[in-house]
């Protein structure tokens, strides 16, 4: 059984016992447009919450993305260096950025579950 | 994930005479110039790119700033604050200049078309009241303004261009680049100039504000013919190496640094009489410092305006002014200037991006083959 977990930057983390993969939302890849370039961390870098993990750019404009937990990244989505469009037509699927290893899985009860992230998105309209 | 915020606006914005069709549309409008202006629609700057290269896009560029000088004297008098040659230019013929101030600067740039008996001027709005300033106070009396900021703006670009627009004017298909006539769009009197902004064949068209939508609409309904917001514009002009002010030239860049040299006749090289005339002419002889070049990284990670370009021990030489994702050269493309010295086509250069040094290569600009219908 996992466990999925969003952040008010956008962000999604699924968690499978102590790994976590992340990518970012629907509401994320529809207001970049396009996405035609990712940069994906290094494996086995620290990442830690709230900092710069990953760089999504659309064709307008760069955008960072966060981690949203502390942790070591163990798996980078390669596909996307082929094909970042993935993160536009399956951004919770087959558009996932990274993988890590969680240090402070405490960190994820400051997560926004499904339903408060989608009165956080109806908030923002 | 941190999203780029839009420019805070600081006055109430204007709203072009095709807004409500940008919002039927499903436009994503964002502040530009001090408009509302629809940056893309439903279906996305890469599809409404590749769309006006493969057929032919609709723009709504009413924002710009329209302006008719009249006056015996206009050409001459215009001369006097723009490098290009208005005395040689032939009625119903566009040419491209710009204003500059006393350093050889580029005030802003715009498009001149003789109509005979006076001047139609197209300025960008960014800067249009600025531009109506500096006429009135630099040429006075010398020539009488007729100000059309109201009057809309629409671009229709694209290898169907012509097919579409001649189906309601046939006299357009004939129409060379950079040339000017009348028609009527079923019973709406516009002017149309073949030239555009994407470095493809294309008309821009201007209407009155009231018949603006009808005419867009009109050109919409063809099968060929989609709307296109700014993103797509700026990576059309982007991929054809044409400049966008304030970000590839400013006050700060003359002409010929910019790799505008080709605006600026024989005679007018010689004879001056314009703003900046001797820095001008020090660049003519000895060349500029810097130049603007093209710019095509190695890898697939696009370089933004600002990223500097290095040589390739990591000293400074420039910086990119605009840059991004070209969606028809299927790679990042960029343009900046750089010291003379490493201008040549092939020289390998480093971009700094996020820290990382990311080989390159100044190239030749455009980036695509220009299509302009030359008769």
């Amino acid at each position: 059984m996992s466990l999925i977990k969003f952040t008010k930057d956008h962000e999604w983390i699924r968690v499978e016992g102590d790994i976590g993969t992340v990518g970012i939302t629907n509401h994320a890849q529809h207001a970049l447009g396009d996405i035609v370039f990712v940069d994906l961390p290094e494996i086995g870098c620290e990442v830690t919450q709230g900092t710069d993990a990953a760089v999504v750019e659309s064709v307008k404009a760069a955008s960072e993305v966060y981690a949203p937990v502390d942790g070591e990244v163990t798996a980078v989505n390669d596909a996307l260096t082929e094909e970042p469009a993935r993160v536009n037509t399956d951004p919770l699927g087959e558009g996932w950025f990274f993988r890590l290893r969680l240090t402070n899985p405490a960190q994820l009860d400051q997560l926004l579950d499904h339903d408060a992230y989608q009165s956080y998105l109806e908030g923002l309209a | 994930m941190s999203e780029t915020p839009d420019t805070p606006a600081e006055a109430p914005l204007a709203r072009t005479p095709l807004d409500a069709l940008h919002r039927e549309l499903g436009a994503r409008m964002v502040p530009f110039a001090g408009y509302e202006m629809p940056v893309q629609y439903p279906a996305g700057i890469l599809k409404e790119h590749l769309h006006t290269r493969e057929q032919a896009g609709l723009f709504d560029v009413s924002h710009m700033g329209q302006l008719r000088l009249h006056g015996a004297d206009a050409a001459a008098a215009l001369e006097t604050l723009v490098p290009g040659d208005l005395l040689g230019l032939a009625p119903n013929r566009m040419r491209y200049t710009q204003f500059l101030n006393d350093n050889g600067g580029i005030l802003d740039d715009l498009m001149v078309t003789n109509l005979g008996d006076h001047l139609f001027v197209v300025v960008n709005a960014g800067c249009k009241h600025a531009d109506l300033a500096h006429l009135q106070q630099r040429l006075g009396d010398r020539v009488r303004i007729d100000v059309q900021f109201d009057r809309a703006l629409l671009a229709l670009q694209g290898p169907a261009a012509v097919t579409v627009l001649s189906r309601f004017a046939p006299q357009v298909a004939t129409m060379p680049f950079m040339s000017y006539g009348e028609a009527c769009l079923r019973d709406i009197p516009v002017f149309v100039t073949r030239s555009g902004y994407t470095g493809e064949d294309g008309f821009e068209i201007s209407v009155a504000a009231d018949q603006a939508e009808t005419v867009a609409r009109l050109l919409l309904a063809e099968p060929e013919v989609a709307p296109i917001g700014l993103g797509a514009r700026d990576s059309l002009r982007l991929e054809a190496g044409l400049c966008l002010y304030g970000h590839d030239i400013d006050e700060t860049t003359t002409p010929i640094e910019a790799g505008l040299t080709w605006s600026i006749s024989k005679r007018r090289r010689v004879e001056g009489g314009f703003p900046g005339f001797p820095i001008l002419r020090g660049h003519l002889d000895q060349g500029p410092n810097r130049r603007r070049v093209g710019l095509r990284p190695d890898g697939r990670a696009p370089a933004r305006e600002g990223t500097e370009i290095t040589d390739e021990h990591g000293q400074i030489i420039g910086h990119i002014t605009s840059g991004g994702f070209g969606p028809s050269v299927g790679a990042p493309v960029a343009m900046g200037y750089v010291t003379a010295a490493f201008a040549a086509p092939g020289t390998p250069v480093h971009l700094r991006v996020r820290g990382k040094a990311l080989p390159a290569r100044v190239v030749t600009l455009p980036f695509v083959k220009q299509t302009y219908y030359r008769g």
